[in-house]
């Protein structure tokens, strides 16, 4: 009748625990003191260091485009994780499915088509998303009919594409030259810089106009009514008259297309090229920027700056004060503990 | 004297007087709590309640659901801090800050739930929470002798050594009691102990609660069924919104003053049963066939058929096959054998989302089943029909506007007690959540009705309002299959009964036939 853990007073912290917005931002700015915490520890003053960091990601339009730089391919895989884990479907392959969409994004874009940018680009960005989405489709699909574990055919599906991209980067993609890359997108298809002597591109206009799609869809469809009653309660869902294998199939296609713009926009935006390993690892901190932004596509986008702005300013914190970057690593590593924790305790139950 | 047989007769006086108990005037009640406060976030639990309980007697705990009686017990037993009042035990001024405070006090409480670990056997569970001279080593031998020793003293045998989930629920409760006095309880709370129990399990139950009160023991029996304080309770408090209404002796009273001061107005109990016209069968199910989880046989060949305007009645002991029945016609779980046809049209097999169409509405076996707890209250009101007009337009968006007004409609029609169309089930008592899911199913007018135990763990005024809707809905023409585990209810509202035993039907029995100890029996699976 009475739940016990109505028992206790409300007290501040359980205020904070049941606040979707004060509770990531309190871990976030717990997370940094912690940081501080270990940098007095190694004898470094953590004011100096921080100054650094933010210097190196926001103080000048060079350093914030940097950190959209690194923020946009977050964002993109951050709104696929949203879609995704609403109807609970652990998608954890967003790095492959930004290889996947890498490779079609680039097979696309060296076609001969002679096409003017405004078509050819569209053509890429589509191509990114099918791409993204059937290397989605497989793990989707054994997790539907044959009840496979989608956290592990996802996580191993990652190794695939990644290692797809290597081998054609080394042999039928292999552009002129020793390193391991495609031959050089023309420059129509390139996404074109926004702000000149910076490397602010198209994709990222592209990844905040798609955060307002995502949340049109989540909130306005019958489809992202359907992904989240399917999450909420699988057979309440059922008995309702929704199919929830057709729900989790789109949702699985939605999320890794949006994980295949991002391969698309990395391809097409920043490397110009096919480049063996071209994403480092945005795929797997995309799921950390999903749950740090509660599945929340508002949250996911200030979620994907923050830690934009942590991959665009840990070296030269490092440089500034000699504290070694590895720390950035345990302040998302303490935010990623907090947030998830919370995030199973309330929707895993 | 033998220390077991000791603390079964706490007070060697009281067994040649047992009257001292029942005058009371000169010894302190075993239990008094006076001036009981209990605030949870929005809810007085309890407000300035007074409770005496004397030694010797059963004295039953009434009330609607949320009106604080487990507040109020777990309160005694340690569970929860009051934020006002005293707790005297045999007038002395205690503070009981845990259950194993109230298990030092000599109280003991059975939960709903069994607290039980249920691949332990029955001794490792009594023992379970007691500390004894052998430690670090358990003393199971001589806990399987206490064991008997006491199963023996209240006249029936249990195997120490039997795994609990092998044990039936009755035996289950029983471990529970044992459990009880082997911690030396001399005051035993019982949580709603009939809810699970078959009419031969509850008799057997009221029996050993009269033996254990001739031992010297107090009981307390929290209960929302008034004919079971009729048949066992000394006494009787009632409760009402976290309020003491009263305390009276059963001699004085009926159950028709007790169902007024727990409701606090006239409860209309005889639902007009008018002959409504029989026509088309709205459900045929012919020789089905189920599994459980296990994929062991559950539903073994079962027939049976509902016309329109009838309610048929499905009852029998909780697990003996309604819950695979109920699954299976829902579409959740497959059908190994046989056919099910709902108006009409073979949907043996079918998808949930096939059989809506046909005309079809659920009442789940389980709340949580129908209800999306952490989404607004127009999402819940709109699940059936989400996809189609008035509701979404054809490019997939929703249609806000119309959603809204239709919940506000359902709310308003069926008087839901909520702050907003906004608000999130999970903040709604049980019998509102219900109410949610009957507007939803209802307002389709669906020609079949499969509800699952509609009113499980409402309280009075709940189950009226919802029994009279399915009457209501009878009368329009529905068809209704009404599986529940209240026999009460069973009867009163079904124009036919199937009761089940061990996935078989029993006997189907017509309204006028129907008996208590008839029916009785068939769930016990005897068939004269």
């Amino acid at each position: 009748m009475e739940n016990e853990a109505n028992n206790r007073r409300r007290s501040i912290w359980a205020v904070l625990w049941d606040n979707d917005f004060l509770f990531p931002v309190v871990v976030v700015l717990a997370s940094f003191v912690l940081g501080a915490l270990l940098m007095l520890i190694s004898g470094v003053n953590p004011l100096i260091a921080y100054r650094a960091l933010f210097d190196a990601s926001f103080g000048s339009s060079n350093s914030i485009s940097e950190t959209m730089v690194k923020a946009c391919p977050l964002l993109l895989c951050g709104l696929g994780t949203i879609v995704a884990f609403r109807c609970k479907f652990w998608n954890i392959g967003a790095e492959g499915q930004i290889y996947a969409g890498g490779i079609m994004a680039a097979l696309v874009g060296a076609l001969p088509l002679h096409l003017p940018g405004l078509v050819h680009i569209p053509l890429m960005i589509l191509a990114g998303a099918v791409g993204g989405a059937l290397f989605a489709f497989i793990p989707t699909f054994l997790k539907v009919k044959l009840k496979i574990n989608e956290v592990i055919t996802t996580i191993m599906f990652n190794y695939i594409a990644i290692h797809l991209v290597g081998y054609l980067v080394h042999g039928p993609m292999k552009g002129k030259g020793f390193l391991p890359m495609s031959e050089k997108l023309p420059p129509e298809c390139c996404l074109p810089r926004l702000i000149p002597a910076t490397r602010f591109h198209l994709g990222i206009v592209i990844a905040l106009v798609t955060a307002g799609v995502v949340y049109f869809l989540i909130w306005k469809t019958v489809l992202g009514y359907r992904i989240r009653t399917v999450g909420e309660n699988l057979t309440a869902a059922r008995l309702g008259g929704i199919n929830p294998v057709s729900v989790v199939i789109w949702a699985g296609l939605i999320s890794g297309g949006l994980a295949g713009i991002a391969g698309m926009v990395e391809v097409g935006g920043i490397q110009t090229r096919l480049v063996e390993g071209f994403s480092p690892g945005y795929g797997y901190l995309a799921v950390a920027v999903g749950l740090v932004g509660q599945l929340k596509p508002l949250g996911v986008v200030l979620a994907a700056i923050l830690f934009g702005a942590l991959l665009s300013g840990s070296n030269a914190m490092q440089s500034a004060v000699g504290v070694p970057f590895t720390i950035i690593y345990v302040i998302e590593g303490f935010m990623i503990m907090a947030i998830s924790a919370r995030f199973m305790k309330r929707r895993l139950k | 004297m033998d220390p077991d047989h000791h603390n079964l007769k706490p007070d060697p006086d009281l067994r040649d007087s047992p009257e001292v108990s029942y005058a009371g005037s000169t010894e302190p009640p075993q239990v008094l709590m006076r001036g009981i406060v209990k605030r949870f976030p929005g809810v007085l639990a309890n407000d300035q309640v007074d409770l005496e309980i004397k030694r010797g007697e059963i004295h039953a705990l009434l009330g609607e659901n949320g009106a604080g009686k487990s507040t109020l017990m777990n309160i005694l037993y340690g569970v929860y801090q009051p934020d006002a009042g005293e707790i005297f035990l045999n007038g002395e001024l205690v503070s009981i800050h845990t259950p194993k405070d109230a298990i030092e006090l000599k109280i003991g409480m059975i939960h709903q739930n069994f607290m039980q670990i249920t691949n332990f056997t029955v001794a490792e569970n009594v023992l379970l929470s007691m500390k004894n001279r052998h430690e670090p080593f358990l003393d199971i031998a001589g806990a399987t002798a206490r064991i008997n020793r006491i199963a023996e003293s209240l006249g029936f045998s249990i195997d120490p050594g039997a795994k609990v989930s092998l044990l039936s629920i009755g035996d289950r409760q029983r471990v529970e009691i044992i459990k009880a006095l082997y911690q030396q309880a001399e005051i035993l709370i019982l949580d709603e102990p009939t809810s699970v129990l078959t009419p031969q399990g509850t008799r057997d139950l009221f029996r050993l609660l009269d033996d254990l009160i001739r031992r010297g023991l107090s009981v307390v029996f929290i209960t929302h069924k008034l004919e079971e304080i009729m048949s066992v309770a000394d006494r009787v408090t009632v409760l009402r919104l976290g309020k003491k209404v009263a305390t009276l002796n059963r001699a004085e009273t009926d159950t028709r003053e007790l169902a007024r001061l727990m409701v606090g107005r006239e409860v209309l109990y005889d639902i007009k049963k008018e002959e409504t016209r029989l026509e088309g069968e709205v459900l045929r199910v012919e020789d089905l066939q189920v599994l459980n989880r296990k994929k062991l046989v559950a539903v073994d060949g079962v027939s049976f058929s509902v016309r329109r305007g009838e309610i048929v009645g499905i009852a029998g002991v909780i697990g003996n096959g309604q819950s695979e029945l109920n699954a299976a016609l829902c579409g959740l779980q497959p059908v190994r054998g046989g056919r099910v046809i709902m108006n009409g049209e073979d949907l043996t097999n079918a998808q949930p989302r096939e059989i809506l169409k046909w005309g079809v509405g659920f009442i789940p076996e389980d709340q949580n089943d129908g209800l999306l707890m952490n989404q607004e209250i127009w999402e819940n009101l709109i699940l059936n029909g989400h996809g189609q007009p008035p509701f979404a337009d054809r490019f997939g968006r929703i249609l806000f506007k119309n959603a809204f007004a239709y919940s506000r409609e359902l709310v308003e029609r069926y008087s839901i007690k909520v702050r907003s169309i906004h608000s999130l089930p999970r903040e709604l008592s049980g019998g509102h959540r219900q109410r949610l899911i009957l507007a939803r199913e209802l307002s389709r007018n669906p020609k079949l009705l499969v509800a699952a135990h509609p009113t499980r763990g409402l309280d009075v005024g709940a189950e009226e309002y919802i029994q009279q809707q399915l009457e209501l809905g009878k009368e329009q023409g529905m068809g209704i299959l009404l599986i529940s585990t209240k026999l009460e209810e069973t009867m009163r509202l079904s124009d036919r009964i199937v009761v089940m035993y061990k996935g078989r039907v029993m006997d189907i029995l017509d309204r006028d036939e129907a008996t208590v100890e008839k029916i009785g029996l068939l769930m016990a699976g005897v068939k004269q």
